[in-house]
């Protein structure tokens, strides 16, 4: 049918429109972050009900729009409840919704990006471990091409096993640790518990990251991890005030 | 988009700012208060005006008030020790309208939204806390928006108010009433199906 087109997707945000009408924003699969009206979405006799809340994988229905599409159909595939019903679990989801929301491009299919987030809102519900939205931010910088030096310094090239070499601090626009000579110059202060973790993070060690108990350097790698996708999207995620 | 001059621009600018009015819906009501009489422009106006002078926060309940205290805090029928906790003053019209509730109310003057970054602290969040041992509260209704904005407002609510040993309730989310059950999306009729109740 001319115009219309069917997708997967997670509904990113909504925002009011009008009377009873929503503007949603959903990651496709396929289509890539898509922006459509749901018309009378806000009464309660609406029968999309629920299902174009943020979070939510959906199936979706869509008629191409001049500006804006318009959704015909959907049905939920995954409500993601748990993360809805839980105070830590919604403000640790919604933060990667946003990320998600500043990088992926209208009509820009990345399926990769896509895979991730699915995977990253369903390991959160399972394993209700905040770390994973720590690991969200620096696989997504991953993604995006960002790949953080951490096994020297991102400044004067010193290698970890130099003399003097110690890596205390990470420097966003480096993109990577810095050693204790070039720490004065600036960057964000990094532990080295801090710094392993990361380290496992990106190495491969996930699945030994999610077992480990959360500790003071888990908070010191989330809130590096908001400050590297800020750096990376030139603006503010204004979901991780409430982390 | 500046096409008109002086007052027009003006009016229509303003008009724009309202909630819910685009440019173009700004235009055509700037455009009808220029046909409309001369008196009724003037009514409208004088009603603006009147409401921003007498129009407060009621200092108990933060309802919209013209006096101190709102309708619902002066009326001496109401149990006094139940309280209904509501984003904006129009949800309380909601409930009342509704005929079932007796108690006090509680209006946080909007949500929290984990997308906008808005935390409890903007909220009356203090303000319902200070009430509790003041008014004697035992009995906290949660009546916040079954959207993520009003269930985080909830969850966030009942962390706080539940280890003080008070009763918190939430209001139910269901199907509504008249509608077809094959239409309900998952969460609505999965939450129906955890509130449901013996038949009679
Ligand atoms: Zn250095
Ligand atoms: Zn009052």
């Amino acid at each position: 049918m001319p115009g219309l087109y069917r997708d997967e997707g997670v509904v990113l945000r909504t925002i009011k429109l009008g009377e009873a009408d929503r503007i949603v924003t959903v990651l496709t699969q396929g289509h890539g972050k898509v922006r459509a009206v749901a018309k009378g979405v806000r009464k309660t006799s609406s029968r999309f009900g629920g299902r174009l809340e943020p979070m939510s994988r959906i199936a979706l229905q869509c008629y191409r729009g001049r500006e804006l599409d318009i959704v015909t159909q959907a049905e939920t595939l995954e409500a993601n409840r748990v993360l809805r019903e839980e105070y830590g679990l919604l403000t640790h989801a919604i933060p990667m919704l946003e990320a998600v929301d500043q990088v992926a491009q209208e009509h820009e299919p990345n399926p990769a990006l896509y895979r991730m987030l699915t995977g990253a809102l369903r390991a959160l519900g399972e394993l209700r471990n905040p770390v994973v939205t720590s690991a969200f931010f620096w696989k997504l910088l991953s993604l995006e091409g960002i790949h953080p030096m951490l096994d020297g310094c991102a400044r004067c090239g010193h290698e970890e096993g130099d003399d003097d070499a110690e890596l205390i601090a990470f420097d966003l626009d480096e993109g990577g640790t810095l050693c204790r000579g070039c720490a004065r110059g600036g960057g964000w202060s990094l532990s080295f518990p801090a710094l392993d973790l990361l380290r496992r993070m990106l190495g491969g060690g996930l699945n030994g990251v999610f077992a480990q108990p959360t500790g003071p350097e888990t908070h010191e790698v989330e809130q590096l991890g908001i400050r590297a996708v800020e750096h990376h999207v030139e603006r503010r995620l204004r979901s991780t005030a409430l982390l | 988009m500046n096409v008109y001059e002086g007052v027009m621009q003006t009016l229509i600018d303003e008009l724009g700012r309202l909630p819910g009015i685009g440019p173009k819906s700004a235009q055509r009501i700037a455009f009808y208060l220029l046909k409309v009489d001369a008196l009724d422009a003037k009514r409208l106006a004088h009603a603006i005006e009147e409401a921003k002078d007498r129009v407060t926060w009621c200092r108990r309940c933060f309802n919209i008030s013209e006096g101190e205290l709102c309708a619902f805090c002066l009326d001496e029928r109401r149990d006094d020790h139940v309280v209904c906790v509501v984003e904006e003053p129009r949800d309380i019209v909601a409930v009342e309208r509704t005929g079932e509730f007796r108690g006090r109310y509680h209006v946080l003057q909007g949500a929290i939204s984990p997308i906008e970054g808005v935390g409890p602290e903007q909220l009356r969040v203090k303000e319902l806390l200070a009430r509790i041992p003041e008014e004697e509260i035992s009995e906290v209704i949660l009546a916040t928006n079954p959207n993520i904005e009003g269930e985080a407002t909830a969850m966030y609510l009942a962390r706080l108010l539940k280890p003080a040993g008070l009763k918190v309730t939430r209001i139910a989310s269901g199907l509504p009433v008249g509608g077809d059950l094959e239409y309900a999306d998952e969460v609505t009729l999965g939450r129906a199906l955890e509130g449901r109740r013996e038949v009679s």
